[in-house]
């Protein structure tokens, strides 16, 4: 029982900085903003949620200086991208490149460092509690922060006036700019609390995942989480559970791929078969399962070819200069 | 009606001036609208009223004149003002979120930041109280034209805005719509707002507004009572000089004419979820005839153009035929090879490339029909064959440009829309299918455009003209069939038919859809 408890506890480790990073993005992309510096951002927090941490001795400190970054290093995107109206694509793209080199040089003196854990919720008596203790009330912070931040942003979006004005300008800019909206203002806030987002991501890798500074520690996360919110369909609570089936997916093959088949000899004979058959799978394989198995699900889930349009931001990608 | 409630002026514009790089837009406009009158704002397309309302609304920035409101003068900077001094607006090309109900687009507009039920109910009663049913729950991409301009009516209503500007509201209505409109403008005129009213359709302009300014060129060339004067009268002022009428010779022995392009049994399903399916469609066209489709937009005209001019193939071969033969499975190139000839409605992206010359474009749409005179051997392009012939249509077309073959986007709609029809025409192809002809032309191009189109089919070959402009339909068709919902009726010969009998059809009534071949008698 113990054992599938922490391999829940470490699912639900993987899966948080892909579903913080990813509603971020969303909410950037449903004001019709494309901004693929995820990775960018990300490795940004990343560093700097180390080095701050480390310089100050709070993990606190170092999650906050995260946010703070990654929040900054989007508004470099912003300026660029809607006040000088400059191609999102190639901004976003040069972000990623940026931060990647950055973080690398910003991090040479924090390589090999031991780091500080954010420390884990202890509540006491219902962190004690069988099963449900650690899983439900004995988790680092990040993972509460980013189920609150997902029903929040489906709550914000869906059920809010200034939701329903973002939703309307990643629609269209141009109507909703002739209703009055202020659509840059709304495309900064947003590419403001994506660049929150993918940076406090970052930050939960520096200090929760592996709480060490490895130059590349994103390791292609940022771009997980991008493909996330289109293979979601811009659906937060999809966002969720596709950040969640990839988690699943990768903790099982790295397990697949430690585990003795001879541990299996008693299983059910499908169960056995099932596990000889992955075993003989070569390793690389077993790797690509995640990728796979998210595509295949989220792309499933939005089937229904309407929906997917009514979600789709019509306006995603294209810069915006009101003429005046 | 047109006594006046209340007196005084609501709007007064002195010396508005708009100047885009070397072009005035509006020279120095004076414009006044009093209390509790429908004011006509005139002018063919590019004679600048689009851009004095936007800078009414505040979306476009005047570089010099005056705007007094109520008799103060103000600075209308953005839309947010232009709504705060009580001045609402019904654009011509919708600003309405399709990925949204329609109650949630009015909220958008509304800054009392009220529930959205509640602001569904209030426009769903204030819909009803003016015949211009809504349902708030509706998704707007799901709904016609028409239904998008109610929506677009309510919501400017429910500003309560003591200004209304309406531009070419009636482009994208049947005839009915259009009077259920016009009721609900004489009612607000009673209850004592201000309308300003742009439009090109001067008989409603003669039917309805107090009075009007007319626009030429960006400067106001007059000012006057609609009422008092005629139709021809106004299209002076407007076009400047005299507009040639059109001439259409009536066909003979149509009937014993070979049928150059047929469709048969054509149905499509819906591409993406808001387009509309085609629904067994079936026509002939002739030789020697023109046939027009009429219909609100919307109503699959755009899907009927792309299935037969094979931008979209058909699953049958025998679905479009031309000059005898199937080509329902040819693409563009091979209908083209067959004789067709083809104008799609979108004219930079589709029509024309717009970063491409004109003499390019020309080759892109011509390259496989006229290989001989375009391609050379080795398959090298013969530029000063291209060229010449560029210049060509140029000149027939009497097409206006800056430089001697600027890039497609370099021209005006209305210039590159003489270029891309004159393209087609130059190749006299024995199937003619065009989309919109005339849309935002002016009115001396847009004759010279009909009258080719005519002349065309009388010398023979089939022309099929798809169009949201009953006038022009009526102008230059031999029978007239009507699009809804995907159905395409009995063409109706152009003796037999009214606006009343068409605005019917295009409204959806009962008559004539079927399956069979269409005759024309």
């Amino acid at each position: 029982m113990d054992i599938a408890v922490n391999i829940l506890l470490t699912i639900a480790t993987a899966a948080t900085p892909l579903l913080v990073a990813a509603i971020g993005e969303l909410v950037v992309e449903r004001s019709g903003v494309l901004n693929l510096g995820v990775e960018g951002m990300m490795i940004m927090g990343a560093v700097a949620g180390f080095g701050a941490s480390y310089l100050t001795g709070s993990p606190w400190a170092g999650l906050l200086a995260a946010m703070v970054v990654g929040a900054l290093f989007s508004l470099l995107f912003a300026v660029m991208t809607l006040s000088l109206a400059t191609n999102q694509v190639a901004t976003g793209l040069s972000l990623t490149l940026l931060g990647l080199g950055l973080s690398g040089m910003m991090g040479t003196g924090f390589v090999g460092l031991p780091g500080e854990r954010l420390p884990y919720l202890y509540i006491p008596f219902l962190s004690d509690l069988p099963v449900v203790g650690k899983l439900l009330f004995g988790q680092d912070p990040v993972f509460y922060i980013s189920i609150a931040l997902t029903a929040a942003v489906a709550w914000f979006l869906f059920r809010t006036r200034a939701g329903l004005t973002l939703r309307s300008i990643g629609d269209s800019h141009t109507s909703a700019h002739a209703l009055g909206i202020k659509v840059i203002r709304y495309r900064y806030l947003a590419v403001l609390f994506g660049g929150a987002c993918a940076g406090l991501a970052g930050g939960q890798l520096s200090l929760v995942y592996t709480p060490q500074w490895v130059e590349n520690m994103s390791a292609g996360r940022g771009w997980i989480a991008l493909a996330l919110v289109v293979f979601a369909s811009w659906r937060p609570w999809r966002v969720f559970a596709g950040a969640y089936i990839f988690g699943m997916i990768w903790i099982g093959q790295l397990h697949v791929q430690a585990i003795d088949l001879q541990q299996f000899a008693g299983a059910p004979w499908l169960l056995y078969k099932v596990m000889e058959l992955l075993k003989s799978l070569p390793s690389q394989y077993l790797a690509m399962l995640p990728y796979l198995a998210t595509i295949v699900v989220l792309v499933l889930i939005s089937r229904n070819k309407r929906l997917t349009m009514m979600n789709t931001p019509a306006s995603l990608g294209q810069p915006f200069v009101p003429d005046r | 009606m047109s006594e006046k409630l209340a007196t005084g002026n609501l709007l007064e514009v002195r010396g508005l001036t708009k100047i885009f790089g070397t072009l005035k837009a509006c020279d120095a406009i004076d414009l006044i609208v009093a209390k509790g009158e429908i004011h006509a704002l005139l002018g063919e397309n590019g004679a600048g009223k689009s851009t004095l309302v936007k800078m009414l609304f505040g979306s476009l920035e005047p570089h010099s004149g005056e705007i007094r409101w109520d008799g103060k003068p103000v600075r209308i900077t953005s839309p947010g003002a232009a709504k705060k001094l009580g001045i609402g607006m019904v654009f011509q090309h919708f600003s309405l979120f399709e990925a949204l109900t329609a109650a949630e687009n009015i909220a958008l507009s509304l800054d009392d930041g009220s529930p959205i039920n509640q602001i569904a109910a209030k426009a769903r009663a204030l819909s009803y109280s003016y015949g211009l049913p809504l349902d708030p729950d509706s998704l707007v991409g799901d709904l016609s034209v028409g239904e998008r301009q109610r929506i677009e009516i309510i919501r400017c209503l429910l500003q309560t805005p003591q200004l209304i500007i309406l531009d070419e509201p009636t482009s994208v209505l049947t005839p009915q719509e259009a009077d259920k409109l016009f009721e609900t403008l004489e009612r607000l005129r009673a209850e004592g707002k201000s309308i300003l009213y742009i439009s090109h359709r001067l008989e409603e302009v003669k039917r309805m507004c107090d009075r009007a300014t007319v626009l030429r060129h960006g400067k106001v060339v007059g000012h006057c009572n609609p009422r008092e004067e005629t139709a021809a009268s106004l299209a002076r002022m407007m076009v400047g000089n005299e507009v040639k009428a059109v001439v259409r010779a009536p066909v003979e022995g149509i009937d014993k004419a070979a049928a150059l392009l047929e469709i048969r049994n054509l149905s499509r399903k819906p591409a993406t979820p808001f387009s509309i399916p085609l629904r067994d469609i079936s026509l002939s066209v002739r030789a020697g005839e023109v046939i027009g489709i009429a219909g609100v937009a919307g109503n699959g005209q755009g899907e009927f153009f792309e299935a037969v001019s094979g931008e979209v193939r058909q699953d049958t071969a025998g679905a479009v035929r031309i000059r005898g033969k199937d080509a329902g499975a040819l693409g563009i190139t091979g209908r083209r090879l067959a004789g067709a000839a083809f104008v799609p409605e979108e004219r930079l992206g589709h029509g024309a490339a717009p970063r491409m010359k004109l003499s390019e474009n020309l080759l892109l749409s011509r390259h496989a029909t006229d290989k001989k005179a375009f391609v050379g051997g080795g398959g090298m392009v013969k530029a000063g064959a291209v060229y010449s012939a560029a210049q060509r249509i140029i000149e027939v077309m009497d097409v206006r440009k800056s430089a001697p073959d600027p890039e497609a986007a370099a021209l005006s709609g209305g210039n590159l829309q003489k270029f891309i029809v004159g393209r087609e025409l130059d190749r006299k192809p024995s199937v003619m299918v065009v989309n919109q002809p005339t849309w935002g032309v002016d009115a001396g191009a847009a004759a010279h455009i009909r009258q080719a189109l005519i002349e065309l089919a009388r010398s023979g070959s089939a022309v099929l003209v798809i169009s949201q402009d009953l006038d022009e339909l009526f102008e230059i068709s031999d029978a007239i069939a009507v699009m809804h919902n995907g159905e395409l009726s009995h063409p109706m010969p152009i003796a037999e038919a009214t606006f009343e009998k068409i605005g019917l059809l295009m409204g959806g009534a009962e008559s004539g859809h079927g399956g069979q071949a269409a005759e024309v008698a």
